[in-house]
């Protein structure tokens, strides 16, 4: 019997596009995420141990730990961490994804995304805003007690509040977004807006505090990155359903840990093949240039897996100065992933393209054939733990990551 | 009556814009009279049924979609429903897009009216990609060199079972629709169809048409290999027989360098099944004759173009070039043809001409260079092999004895010898008049042709040289002859031509698959991998064309590109 790639592929994507994440719940992710034992951090990208973490996510890992009181001070939480005494593991092991650093302990709040096709679960962590924050490596005082804040007064609020409702429909929300200008990684304001109009009835109802209440909602509103979270478990839960597919040679996963880039594919199981990441090339802040910047770090880029972010570019005209430039290079740029894609998504549309479905299901063969890279919208880290973000822009993955798995594959299905 | 037929299906998610236009679109469809689409929300419900759209105890989920139709019959109903999927598929061009394809496959997606491929790639690449513009049902212009002779083999039968044209490797010259394809000239468009092996010679008579004031339908180039042995033809055989199709067409040039033997012979068959006047110009090569059946064999590519546009000029009715075409005359497959001559150039005109239609064939005569490969030297005078033509005046049979034309004493052995062999079908022969030659050669041949042609069945063909002045009396002797059983001709192409009719060669083994005339239709639209400036020349024509940004297959590196290949759909 010969292995029919063709075949394989539709049936991943078919599952990645049917998929229907819907978030049902907020709690704390040692009550919901498989394997998160005390001792354990999450983070984001592919295995990496702290020798190699870059700044960001160094910082991120202090305060994650001074977060759950397994040190007093950053001096003695460096001393655990040196001692061996964390364990380390990548968030998508756990089937969960986290923005920038993605450091995600047992006593954090985490959405709770269900895929009511398929049924598999995935999580993401509750997003902190801007400026000093855990995901940028920022671990000072008031960054923790925000933290705090999120994992239990607003948490609760949130969970009491999706407890009442049948659960939240994120596909249908990413489909109207992107109508609305967003393309749902580095634009998720009309997104976030949705997300606020859906959750505020919920969060009046349940409610008992005015001032707590007005608290969450203006958090919520003033985030123009408030679904992120959610968007990014959901494209995670989209991702998985793809998983595991034999003979498929669609990406299910792309992340980076600020060191590495790596990515996982349907048809090769759990392993990762992965390279040094680049360096994002974009727009920075005021004050800061390319020579802050940390190579490229997050989960994030599994919205690029799922078929938006990048790929739905041409959806995102208001921020096509990341892309260097016209709407034109916007639109170009959706046309390009078009390429490296098997599929176009049924659900998300891009109106400028005569409502084409966005590029979705990355083939590795065609990524190496043409040697093209997906693209990815990103958010660009300060080097050093906790300055923050310092920029935008584009990014690829190394090619090389792609050669390495279509070669693991030819040797697994015995092509060579 | 009317019918309201349903479908749902269950899960399926698309945008309410998407929904409002397939059920618009489903609305216009022939004997529809209304269209409802909607995901079948209770709201959505609630409107179908004020609409009378709600089919009767359907069942369905609020996350399902449901596409209904009323039409005046059953029929009418699924038919439109059967549509859906194409509905849904259907997209418009990118508005204004400047984006450039990486790969083919993208952009068959964005031009997918596109029938043609250009292909000028590095030649190492070439034969993948053009193998991929069939996967796309697309035909080819194979622009590229230095394609190994296997592709091109491969390539050309995948081709011709697909129904589609691959032009090249190394063609440079294609007219197809009116629309030039890469080195082509700005030529009036006509009746005059052209298939040519050689670029340059296409766009030589191309040019010297368009001067005379005639016109092409189409130029359709084939690649210079095409008519060696390996190859066999394969797209010549599929362009002319296109052409006999093509209603613009009235008039075939065929222009080539020299053929394979076997192969001229196969293409001078498909070219009388043309149906149409075939000018053929083998560059550099005999022509077999002035002319076989429908065909003309012109010498040179001016005179190819000026037959041409003479016998455009005559149409198609003219019997210059249609002599003949149906033949009455059974087929002698399977049974030689022995010559035996008594002037040497009548053996060695009759020789050029046979070469390309009987094979193998064998002779005494040592023939020039570019007839070389078509005929083999007979080892042994006094025997004969397979098709086998003498030229008796020379000296291996005339030591001790006077030339034929004098003393026929060794012909008519011959005659009786070669007669008497079972594997023979036919004999020809000339018969040379005037002083000097024998009194009364009639008198000698008659009875011996008149005994062979009773007792073995085999045909005689007699070329008879000479006026009705010669001592010998023309008129008798060609009486006597024909009495005897014998066809006599005055003029040697004439006798070439009867010969061929017997034994013109059988249908390509490989049935093909007929060539869609829509490919020569305009507008013709194609998709350019390869030199810009075949893009720029289809620009410059306004045809709808797509340049790919090609680069070599995993940026050159082998051992992927090899991975590559075997991970790709076997399309073989």
């Amino acid at each position: 019997m010969t292995l029919d790639i063709e075949q394989a592929n539709q049936t991943a994507v078919q599952r990645m596009t049917s998929a229907r994440p819907m978030l049902t719940g907020v709690a704390l992710a040692r009550d919901v995420i498989p394997g998160l034992r005390e001792g354990l951090l999450l983070h984001a990208g592919p295995p990496i141990e702290w020798e190699r973490m870059s700044g960001p996510l160094r910082g991120a890992v202090i305060g994650a730990v001074l977060l759950e009181g397994w040190a007093e001070d950053e001096a003695s939480a460096s001393r655990l961490v040196e001692r061996g005494e964390i364990t380390f593991e990548p968030c998508h092991h756990h089937g969960a994804v986290g923005p920038m650093a993605g450091v995600t302990s047992p006593s954090m709040a985490v959405y709770v995304v269900e895929n009511s096709t398929h049924g598999n679960r995935a999580f993401s962590n509750l997003n902190e805003g801007y400026g000093k924050v855990l995901r940028y490596g920022a671990y000072a005082p008031e960054v923790l007690d925000k933290l705090r804040w999120m994992n239990t007064e607003m948490a609760v609020l949130l969970a009491d509040a999706l407890d009442t409702s049948d659960g939240l429909d994120l596909k249908a929300l990413l489909a109207e977004a992107l109508h609305m200008g967003d393309e749902g990684h580095n634009r998720n304001k009309a997104g976030s807006l949705l997300y606020l109009k859906l959750l505020a009835p919920a969060i009046a109802r349940v409610a008992k505090d005015r001032v707590a209440e007005e608290k969450v909602l203006a958090f919520l509103g003033d985030n123009a990155l408030s679904v992120l979270n959610p968007v990014m478990a959901a494209c995670k839960a989209m991702a998985d359903a793809a998983h595991g597919v034999e003979g498929s040679t669609l990406v299910t996963a792309m992340a980076r840990n600020g060191t590495d880039f790596g990515i996982r594919v349907s048809g090769l199981g759990d392993q990762w093949f992965t390279e040094l990441a680049e360096t994002p090339d974009g727009l920075y802040f005021s004050g800061f240039s390319a020579d802050d910047a940390n190579p490229d770090i997050g989960d994030s880029t599994i919205t690029e897996t799922a078929g938006i972010g990048a790929f739905a570019m041409a959806a995102a005209p208001a921020i096509v100065s990341f892309v260097s430039g016209t709407p034109q290079d916007a639109l170009n740029a959706t046309l390009e992933m078009y390429e490296i894609t098997t599929a176009e998504h049924p659900s998300f549309t891009i109106p400028s393209l005569d409502f084409r479905g966005t590029p979705v299901g990355i083939d590795i063969r065609q990524v190496v054939e043409l040697g093209l890279t997906p693209r990815v919208n990103t958010g660009i880290a300060h080097k050093e733990a906790g300055i923050g973000q310092v920029g935008a822009g584009l990014v690829r993955p190394p090619i090389a990551i792609f050669e390495q798995a279509l070669v693991a594959f030819a040797d697994r299905y015995n092509f060579s | 009556m009317t019918q309201i037929l349903s479908e749902r299906r269950p899960g399926a998610y698309y945008d309410s814009i998407i929904l409002m236009r397939l059920q618009s679109a489903l609305a216009k469809l022939p004997a529809v009279m209304d269209a409802g689409v909607a995901m079948a929300t209770a709201a959505n419900l609630a409107l179908l049924e004020s609409n009378d759209l709600l089919p009767e105890g359907a069942t369905v989920a609020p996350e399902d979609l449901l596409v209904v139709v009323k039409a005046d019959s059953a029929a009418a109903a699924e038919a439109a429903l059967s549509e859906v999927d194409n509905l849904l598929d259907r997209r418009r061009a990118g508005p204004g897009s400047d984006y450039r394809p990486r790969s083919l496959e993208n952009a068959a997606k964005m031009l997918p009216e596109a029938s043609w491929v250009l292909v000028s790639v590095p030649g190492r690449y070439a034969a993948e990609v053009a193998g991929r513009a069939l996967d796309q049902g697309k035909h080819v212009f194979l622009y590229s060199d230095n394609v190994v002779l296997a592709d091109e083999v491969a390539l050309k039968r995948r081709a011709r079972a697909l129904g589609l044209l691959v032009m090249g490797p190394d063609c440079g010259t294609a007219i197809v629709g009116g629309v030039c394809l890469g080195f082509a000239n700005r030529v009036r468009r006509g009746t005059i169809g052209l298939v040519g092996a050689s670029g340059t010679g296409l766009q030589a008579v191309t040019c010297k048409i368009h001067r005379l004031g005639a016109g092409i339908s189409h130029a359709l180039g084939t690649g210079g290999r095409d008519l060696g042995a390996e190859v066999a033809a394969v797209t010549t055989l599929q362009a002319l027989e296109l052409l006999g199709r093509d209603t613009e067409t009235e008039i075939v040039v065929l222009i080539s360098k020299p053929p394979s033997t076997t192969v001229a012979s196969q293409v001078l068959a498909a070219a009388q099944r043309v149906g149409k006047p075939v000018v053929v110009e083998f560059i550099g090569y005999p022509p077999p004759g002035r002319r076989l059946g429908n065909i003309c064999f012109a010498s040179g590519l001016d005179e190819a173009a000026e037959l041409a546009v003479e016998l455009a000029h005559k149409g198609r009715s003219d019997e210059h070039c249609l002599l003949d075409t149906s033949s009455k005359a059974t087929p002698n497959e399977g049974r030689f043809v022995r010559g035996l001559f008594a002037g040497g150039t009548l053996a060695y005109e009759a020789l050029l001409g046979f070469r390309t239609f009987l094979q193998p064939l064998y002779s005494n005569i040592s023939v020039s260079n570019v007839a070389a490969d078509s005929v083999h030297p007979l080892t042994d005078p006094t025997r004969s092999v397979a098709h086998t033509v003498l030229d008796l005046g020379e000296d291996e049979y005339t030591v001790g004895r006077l030339h034929p034309m004098m003393d026929q004493d060794l012909r008519l052995r011959r005659l009786r010898q070669e007669a008497s062999d079972p594997e023979v079908g036919m004999i020809v022969l000339d018969v040379v008049l005037g002083y000097g030659a024998h009194a009364d050669p009639a008198s000698e041949l008659a009875p011996v042709i008149r005994e062979i042609s009773a007792q073995h069945s085999i045909d005689v063909m007699v070329l008879v040289i000479g006026t009705e002045d010669d001592p010998q009396d023309l008129e008798a002797q060609v009486e006597r002859l024909q009495q005897a059983g014998a066809i006599v001709f005055r003029e040697s192409f004439e006798m070439v031509a009867a010969v061929h009719r017997r034994y013109h060669s059988p249908a390509p083994e490989e049935p093909s698959v007929p060539v869609s005339l829509d490919g020569l239709a305009a507008p013709i639209a194609a998709i350019n991998i390869g030199l810009e400036t075949f893009h720029e020349g289809l620009l410059a024509q306004e045809a709808p064309v797509v340049h790919v940004d090609w680069r070599p297959p995993a940026g050159g590196n082998e051992k992927l590109a090899a991975i590559l290949r075997r991970l790709r759909p076997q399309t073989e």
